[in-house]
């Protein structure tokens, strides 16, 4: 059975079908339809909800997209709704600033809004402009133009933190570690099974003994094959409560990142390498998509479009997969094998990702080209890694996505680069090896030509920042 | 009418904002179900064009949960959902012809079901040829309607004289109106041969009239309801049409209840959106820039039906010279039958591409001849001495365009931004800034006359709480908050006096759509009307009581007053009922003074114009092509604003959305007509940081309407959206600063700015 607490009440769902997701399950047999379905694929946040888990003290508050989310990924979370926000008449001060700003015109967004910045709230998020954006980033409004919204947020953020939840805080945390130390989750039904193992070891054992099963992590893109593909989901294995799989830890120079860690989690470390991979990170999908969304789960997916292979293809990650027989470590080069492809077997699964980190001098750079800003799918994004010796380049890793079937190294780049000098003839050769390197596709998020030649200038970009000078040029 | 207000001008809370941020607000789809309730998925053609050779539903009727399969074969009336033209289906009879034409429904115990099984209903097709673009469909003279032709003075000949010409072409793009609830209807059989349907419609009528051609019974025995919509835009005016008609065959054939609620890729695939435009023109003006002569041919995409097109081009032919006089005009519409999905109206209707191309010709002018646009601008503006007569022969009563466009030029410190703007783009090699200005001159009425009319039923209870109803639909732009002010500043009591109730086709009927930003004038004029009725029945009854003259009674803060006599409103209201006395109105409201031609193009369409002026500075990235909006100023004209708060939302959300439909959304269609954008992964509208950082919008003081408008207020829920030309302008500028090729299309995304700098860098494009 899954066990939850809604908005603060314990709830036992004793069998629900693997694929049943939060909002069909709210909206539906719940009947709180204050959540709403507004494109179920995780890219409008008009069914956020917020989950909480023990973290410290307390409880570590994100939001989620409760259209792409199963209900097996509730097992031992508090879900709040926003039904759950007001104290009897008394509004949140979330939703009390966002009726005293006009922030609502149609209003069938505003739940949404409303669970985001409740997040943010509860988080500890500061008022500034640009964090409120990013807050916000994962959630359409068509009517407002957002100033508003803006502007609520930022008054909501800058007073006092307390509301219905802050006395229960303790408690919610203590009966959450209740339902952890509880039974592993092991739903079996009629329409299939959802099992949450606690170890790797049971991971392995799970996969060995039904091959057929899907893993899932942060589901953000096994939903879509539920809500978009209608493709019923019979086994899902998730990797959420295997505690191995969700550490990171420095190793031998490298940054070793067990595959369930969610983005928002890696982020920050990510980050730390060079600021423009957080810039990337926090443009990849939304705050909703980050909470739940991993790295092993977007490599595991091989897309050729997905925003971190690129940026670990350039650093020169690598990928240990684990098995009941055993683990094997396998290059990100050599694990991506066609559109969609990868080297996983069945019952094998992402057990971590090591990434070397770079010394200082190593020069870093990741951009993403995209229509939008934010959360949306990169028309190009290219990553670059060099080293330098002296004023020549000894080593140089470049990647792309949305260049070609699979995220992948640009070989005849690396080559002009590597062993030249640092000049801007260097730069402008390995621009001209992209046309070789890659074949790009014309298609609705950019044609090939454009694709092409925005990569190319990606180089004068990488010329300025290997030189320093990519400040003063902009 | 009196200058006295308490009521109206106050910015006041939209009546249902607080049940917004609960959860607590009742869309459509979160109503309770009747039992026994079924879900119908749409079952779509996946072809252009094609016959429907042979349906075998045998196996989406063999899942579990499925009741029923409904076609064409069905319809139990006429198949007709034309909202102006006949011959348009709902179901498609024979042949497909478009993408995600319905051809038929699924019906089965959950949406789930429904939605699965539909996908396992086999068709065999003939796919036939198809015509997918503008271009193959002049080509192929494939009209839905006759073409438009508007002649104002001798274009031809005033063009041979013109010193200068100038000819162009522009290719606008269409947009999808991203309602954030998507379509849906819940049709239900009542007794004694009556239906009820609830439709997310900005046109309840429109929904009851074609609910009762399908379903072979009268109007009267049809009541379609609407409380809120999650959104409309103007795509859901004549579209819910088809949603619920479709619903009442289902709910006809099983005898059931029978909601249908599109998924978002349905909704974007099956429905219809902003008109995607394509104009040639060709332009004679003087050393100045006034222009002397305009030839100008308007095609655009209508699909594959009429629906609403012929009107969307009426509106275009009207704008296109948007504030400018221009005394010979000579301008043609093409609405082009292709085999993509019909499109709709959309907030402007047909104005914003037709004032794209004409803000599109005053810039080219102005660069041909080296001068600034706006100065350009200031010898176009409609004038006594310049003219003041639009080509289709209205006279301008009320324009302060140039007023705007001055104190805009001062208010937003146009002069010394340009200059820095000039020393920005001297010291920056990857990124280049513009700024622009856009004037907005939008013709207030439907088109066609019989239109402007509108119905609203009011009642005062015994406790002195009010109804207010009406005619005009609730899709946020906060008409019931609005005319809830109005009929409370009529009884002199508070707005929370007044609820406002759903819209119904059986308490108001006939009535207009919520369109064409006419919601308040048209339906506030109506419930005024309707409460000054009982209002002078309750100052007689007031007046009697005290022996006074009804003149001299008041309706002030809950209270009635005459001299030294004064009783609560509810006191009176309950009198009233004691002596007998009906406190219950209907109003009506028909706009006044207007006419028009439809075969000669001239006439008097609108009542007013509303106006407003933007600047907006840009930033281009040279090497990607992507662009940020870095501020914009905005001052807009909406008379004396029944509620400010609400006003300045509507041309905030106005201009964001305009910005969208200018910058990044892209409606993308493949060589086989299919739409590859209808999902938000791939079809972008603006998120919050796509804002302005700096955005300061001011509504214009002390500008009451010169029409006798309901408190001389005017309509905003259009004119802002194309205030957005500005950031479209602003990225001409810029990439002129980059030295490329300034004349892009719309909308410009980042690869039609990346590809014009490069063409002007001399660095030919790769080829496409």
């Amino acid at each position: 059975m899954v066990r939850f607490l809604l908005n603060g009440l314990e709830e036992v769902c004793a069998a629900p079908p693997p694929d049943q997701t939060v909002l069909q399950w709210l909206r539906v047999q719940r009947r709180l339809t204050g959540s709403k379905e507004g494109c179920a694929e995780g890219d409008c946040g008009a069914c956020t909800v917020v989950l909480a888990e023990p973290e410290g003290d307390g409880l570590r508050w994100r939001p989620a997209n409760a259209c792409i989310l199963m209900m097996g990924q509730l097992h031992g979370r508090l879900l709040v709704t926003v039904e759950g926000l007001a104290d009897g008449e008394s509004l949140h001060p979330v939703q009390a600033a966002m009726v005293a700003h006009h922030a609502s015109q149609c209003g069938f967004c505003t739940p949404g809004f409303v669970m985001s910045l409740f997040a943010a709230f509860r988080s500890g998020e500061s008022a500034r402009t640009s964090e409120i954006h990013d807050c916000v980033a994962g959630n359409l409004c068509r009517c407002t133009g957002y100033r508003p919204i803006v502007d609520a947020a930022a008054d909501a953020l800058s007073g006092s933190r307390d509301d219905r939840f802050s006395p229960l805080a303790t408690d919610i945390a203590t009966r959450l570690r209740e339902i952890a130390a509880g039974p592993a989750l092991s739903v079996e039904t009629d329409a299939g099974r959802f099992l949450a193992p606690r170890s790797r070891s049971h991971l392995a054992a799970a996969l060995a003994a039904d091959p057929g099963a899907r893993l899932i992590a942060g589901g953000t893109d096994l939903g879509l094959d539920v809500t978009k593909r209608r493709q019923p989901q019979r086994s899902l294995v998730s990797v959420n409560a295997v505690a191995e799989l969700k550490t990171m830890e420095e190793r031998d120079g490298a940054l070793v990142i067990g595959a369930a860690v969610p983005y928002a989690d890696a982020l920050p470390r990510l980050a730390a390498i060079d600021p423009s991979i957080g810039v990337l990170l926090r443009r990849l999908g939304s705050r909703q998509i980050r909470a739940l969304g991993t790295i092993g789960g977007n490599i595991a997916n091989a897309s050729p479009i997905g925003d971190t292979p690129p940026l670990l293809l350039a650093l020169g990650a690598s990928v240990t997969i684990g098995s009941a027989a055993g683990e094997r470590a396998v290059s990100l080069d050599a694990f991506f094998t066609g559109y969609r492809r990868t080297v996983l077997r069945p019952g094998e699964f992402i057990d971590r990702i090591s990434i070397p980190l770079p010394r200082p001098g190593d020069l870093v750079q990741v951009d993403k080209i995209s229509r939008r800003f934010d959360q949306d799918i990169s028309a190009v994004c290219g990553a670059l890694f060099l080293r330098r010796e002296g004023d020549r380049i000894a080593l140089a890793r470049v990647a792309f996505g949305g260049m070609a079937a699979t995220p992948a190294r640009a070989t005849g780049v690396e080559a002009a680069l590597t062993g030249a000098p640092v000049s801007r003839q260097t730069f402008e050769n390995a621009a001209q090896a992209l046309a070789r390197d890659f074949k790009p596709i014309d298609d609705f998020r950019a044609s090939a030509a454009y694709r092409l030649r925005a990569a190319e200038n990606l180089f004068e970009r990488w010329f300025l920042a290997a030189t320093g000078a990519l400040e003063a040029a902009e | 009418m009196s200058d006295r207000r308490s009521v109206v001008g106050k910015p006041l809370h939209h009546d249902s904002a607080r049940q917004h941020v609960t959860g607590a607000a009742v869309y459509l789809d979160d109503m309770p179900e009747a039992a026994g309730c079924l879900h119908a998925a749409l079952v779509k053609s996946p072809h252009a064009h094609a016959r429907i050779v042979r349906i075998d539903a045998s196996r989406a009727l063999a899942e579990p949960g499925v009741v029923a399969f409904a076609t064409a074969a069905d319809v139990p009336g006429e198949n007709e959902v034309g909202p102006i033209f006949h011959g348009e289906p709902a179901l498609a009879v024979e042949v497909a012809d478009y993408v995600g034409c319905p051809v038929g429904a699924v019906i089965a115990t959950s949406h789930e079901a429904a939605r699965r099984a539909a996908d396992l209903v086999d068709i065999e097709w003939e796919p036939l040829p198809a015509i997918l673009t503008i271009a193959d469909a002049v080509a192929a003279e494939s009209y839905v309607c006759a073409p438009q032709r508007l002649v104002f003075g001798d274009a031809a000949s005033a063009l041979a004289r013109s010193p200068h010409r100038l000819s162009g072409g522009l290719d606008i793009g269409g947009q999808d109106h991203f309602y954030l609830e998507t379509n849906i209807a819940m049709a239900t059989p009542l007794d004694g041969g009556q239906w009820h349907v609830w439709s997310s419609t900005q046109h309840p009528t429109e929904v009851q009239k074609h609910v009762a051609l399908v379903l072979g019974v009268p109007q009267a025995a049809v009541t379609a309801e609407v409380r809120r919509m999650g959104g409309g835009f103007g795509g859901k005016e004549s579209q819910p049409t088809i949603i619920a008609a479709i619903a009442a065959i289902c709910a006809h054939k099983t005898r059931r209840p029978v909601k249908l609620r599109l998924d978002r890729d349905d909704d974007m695939i099956v429905t219809g959106k902003r008109h995607d435009f394509r104009a040639d023109w060709e332009v004679g003006f003087d050393d100045t820039g006034a222009l002397i002569a305009l030839k100008v041919r308007l095609a655009t995409r209508a699909g594959n039906v009429a629906d609403l097109s012929s009107a969307v081009m009426t509106r275009a032919i009207c704008h296109v010279t948007n504030c400018y006089f221009v005394p010979n005009v000579e301008a043609v519409g093409l609405c082009c039958k292709t085999n993509t999905v019909s499109n709709t109206a959309f907030r402007g209707f047909g104005g914003p591409q037709g004032m794209l191309v004409g803000e599109a010709i005053i810039d080219q002018v102005a660069r041909r001849l080296g001068r600034d646009r706006d100065e350009v601008r200031r010898a176009n503006f409609y004038s006594p001495s310049r003219g003041l007569t639009t080509p289709y022969e209205q006279s301008v009563q009320d324009m302060i365009g140039a007023e705007l466009t001055d104190k805009l030029e001062a208010s937003a410190d146009l002069a010394a931004r340009r200059a820095e703007i000039a020393s920005f783009n001297a010291g920056s090699r990857l990124r280049k800034r513009g700024l622009a200005t856009a004037p907005v001159m939008f013709g207030i009425s439907f088109n066609m006359p019989s239109l402007n009319q509108g119905g609203a039923l009011v009642h005062v209870y015994t406790d002195g709480s009010i109804q207010a109803n009406h005619g005009g639909t609730e899709m946020g732009q906060g008409l019931y908050t609005k005319v809830a002010q109005v009929v409370a500043e009529t009884f002199g009591v508070a707005a929370s006096v007044v609820t406002p109730t759903s819209t119904r086709t059986d308490k108001v009927p006939n009535t207009s759509a919520t369109a064409a930003s006419s919601g308040s004038d048209i339906n506030g004029a109506a419930a005024r009307n309707a409460a000054l009725q009982i209002r002078a029945r309750m100052a007689d009854v007031a007046a009697q009581e005290w022996g006074v003259d009804a003149e001299s009674v008041s309706f002030e803060d809950g209270t009635v007053t005459s001299g030294n006599h004064a009783m609560a409103f509810s006191e009176l209201a309950r009198l009233c009922w004691v002596r007998r006395v009906s406190l219950s109105a209907t109003g009506f409201y028909a706009t006044p003074g207007i006419h028009w031609n439809n075969a000669t193009m001239k006439g008097n369409p609108f009542y007013y114009f509303a106006y407003g002026a933007a600047a907006s500075e840009v930033e281009i990235d040279l090497l990607t092509g992507e662009t940020r909006c870095l501020r914009t100023d905005i001052v807009h004209d909406c008379g004396y604003s029944l509620n400010p708060a609400i006003d300045l939302g509507q041309i905030e959300g106005g201009f964001v959305q305009g910005l969208g439909w200018l910058t990044m959304e892209e409606l993308w269609w493949d060589g086989a007509g299919r739409l590859r954008t209808h999902a938000p992964s791939t079809y972008k509208i603006p998120g919050s940081r796509d804002t302005p950082p700096d955005f300061r919008v001011h509504i214009l003081e002390d500008a009451p309407n010169r029409a006798e408008t309901v408190f001389r207020s005017k309509a905003v829920g259009e004119p802002p959206l194309m205030l957005a030309m500005s950031v479209w302008l602003a990225i001409r500028d810029a990439i002129e600063a980059a030295g490329g090729d300034a004349e892009i299309d719309a909308p410009a995304t980042p690869e039609r700015i990346l590809m014009a700098v490069e063409t002007g860098r001399g660095a030919a494009p790769a080829p496409a």
